[in-house]
């Protein structure tokens, strides 16, 4: 037997147990770190669905436990009726604002995104400059005000609807573009010589592989013109017109005494957000990353 | 033949998007810069020079903004830096568990600003809050979180890089993932520990996932407004204030040309440190 081998041989069983031992600490810090998650992102919800499901008294003590009585039944009839159903109009409110910003998003948004990306010219650097500015530049309010009044938009439904969708065009566009690139331009080819026009090309060839864009712009609209709270401030206030989250911050005030009643609204406001979430997971995840990492 | 040409893509699509884009975003800006010059109730105007700037930087309620936002958003970049990329590590190994543990770590990021700034306002209540039960139970007397001037806006903060910090994991996540199988091969052939897998292989090459997540945050952050305004509208006192809110208040109180000059400060503010950082974190891309 020569040296090495012996040397190999006694080596074995102290690698072995280094990497058992590794392993242990490993499964350690990792069973630490999910529980510190758990603690740290559950907590906050477990607490304000507890609170939620508490009679006014009970509530007003903030605490983690149970609920001597299950009230969220109770304290959801409450907040729907408080100020004549005022929170049923406001997310009627809130559906048409996200459906029709949705809807004008996505046939402008690609429109732009597919010229942008096929046709370059002196223009395109131009236009690049104009997608980055509205990504970074922050909206001016008051003359934004000026300019619905003057037109006849202020506080009303279009009004607030263009504002949500001049301010989302750019990630739009600029997802649009980048999945353009994907799309072969032999295709548009294909389509002229066979005698397509350019409307047709775009609207029954283009816009129909776009799907899983729109997919991702339907979902990552839907969540931020809905969870939107300083446009709708701004642009479309007074009482007729309020939307989820102008209810919930009124809400704050006039509750300030139920505290269960202001949980179970955070709470009823919180479901159509965790609704996508279960059935869109990895779209949001994707979509977001995507525009995030170009 | 038909030839694929320019003309084949007609700028006329661009007219919807850019008519929109111009009317309710571009125009306001402009009109900004001279509407930030004037005494304004939206129907009349009185050209009054630099007054409403000069007032901004001087009056201590309104430039203590300046402080409370660079403030702001430095803490709450660094921190989701920095806790975004550990969770990222620890969140793209495979483990059973993992998808849960992140969707629970995500989730934040889809639920309303306001909704989590009341949900934390009552955790955070000096007395009875949830944070400072649990602290007294460790012998910890907790602080007034947001009623000390000291800490109010850290307080507010750490809530935005807990509603946040989310997005920076994902964006990590996919980093993290991208980096070929390979040169952790090469590293176990050479004997690298895990901290060396962390700093030599993650750290350098999620690089432009890390500048995505400073880019994004750093920017949020300075534009923050929602998430102050739901805990602690500005206070105690304007310990809390940033440009943004600051904005509201003039607004509110219809200070129109007043309000516009912070739109055009903030605008300045936005500009003068995103742009640069821009090209500064791209120019690195580009040495690596």
């Amino acid at each position: 037997m020569s040296e090495t081998q012996i040397a190999v041989k006694a080596d074995t069983p102290f690698r072995t147990n280094t990497r058992k031992r590794k392993s242990v600490g490993k499964l350690f810090s990792e069973i630490l770190a999910i529980i510190l998650s758990l603690v740290i992102f559950g907590v906050p919800f477990y607490f304000v669905i507890v609170n939620a499901s508490k009679d006014t008294k009970e509530s007003s003590l903030l605490n983690m436990e149970l609920p001597s009585s299950f009230q969220l039944i109770e304290n959801i009839q409450a907040v729907m009726a408080a100020q004549n159903g005022m929170i049923v109009r406001a997310f009627f409110n809130s559906m048409m604002i996200t459906g029709f910003s949705i809807a004008i998003l996505i046939l402008v948004g690609a429109m732009a995104g597919y010229v942008l990306q096929r046709r370059t010219s002196k223009m395109s650097p131009f236009f690049n400059f104009l997608i980055l500015a509205g990504l970074i530049i922050p909206p001016a309010i008051v003359p934004t005000i000026w300019v619905l009044d003057g037109i006849g938009l202020f506080k009303t439904m279009p009004g607030i609807i263009l504002v949500e969708v001049a301010l989302n065009l750019p990630f739009t566009i600029l997802l649009y573009k980048g999945f353009m690139a994907t799309l072969p331009k032999e295709l548009d080819e294909a389509a002229l010589i066979d005698g397509c026009g350019r409307m047709r090309l775009f609207f029954s060839i283009i816009l129909p592989l776009l799907k899983p864009v729109s997919a991702t712009v339907i979902v990552l609209t839907a969540v931020g013109v809905y969870n939107d709270f300083v446009n709708p401030l701004y642009f479309f206030p007074g009482a007729e017109n309020a939307t989820l989250q102008l209810t919930l911050y009124n809400f704050s005030s006039m509750y300030n005494t139920q505290w269960n009643l202001l949980f179970t609204n955070i709470l009823l406001i919180s479901i159509p957000p965790l609704i996508l979430f279960i059935f869109f997971n990895k779209k949001i995840v994707a979509g977001m990353t995507a525009g995030a990492v170009k | 033949m038909t030839k694929l040409t320019n003309r084949s893509y007609t700028y006329y699509f661009l007219l919807p998007a850019g008519i929109i884009y111009f009317v309710f975003f571009l125009l306001p800006t402009i009109m900004s810069f001279f509407f930030s010059m004037t005494w304004w109730t939206l129907t009349d105007w009185k050209f009054i020079g630099f007054e409403n700037f000069i007032t901004f930087l001087t009056e201590p309620s309104l430039n203590i903004g300046f402080k409370n936002t660079i403030i702001y958003a430095v803490v709450t970049c660094t921190l989701k830096v920095i806790l975004g990329l550990l969770l990222g590590v620890f969140l793209s190994q495979k483990l059973k568990t993992i998808g849960f543990v992140r969707s629970m770590v995500f989730f934040p990021t889809l639920l309303s600003t306001i909704a989590v700034g009341m949900a934390f306002a009552m955790m955070m209540h000096p007395t009875q809050g949830l944070i400072n039960t649990a602290l007294k139970i460790v012998g910890i007397t907790g602080p007034d979180w947001l009623g000390d001037t000291t800490i109010a806006l850290i307080s507010v903060a750490l809530v935005d890089v807990w509603k946040g910090v989310g997005m920076a994991t994902v964006i990590f996540i996919a980093g993290i993932m991208s980096i070929p199988e390979d040169y952790y091969e090469a590293l176990a052939i050479d004997g690298g520990n895990s901290f060396h897998k962390f700093w030599n292989i993650i750290v350098p090459l999620s690089r432009p996932a890390m500048n995505s997540v400073i880019i994004l945050a750093f920017i949020g952050g300075l534009r923050s407004f929602d998430l102050v305004w739901a805990m602690t509208k500005g206070g105690p006192g304007f310990s809390t204030d940033l440009i943004a809110s600051i904005i509201y208040k003039q607004y509110q109180g219809g200070f129109y040309g007043l309000s516009t000059a912070g739109n055009v400060i903030l605008f300045v503010v936005v500009s003068a440190l995103a742009f640069p950082l821009y090209a500064f974190l791209n120019k690195k891309e580009v040495d690596l």
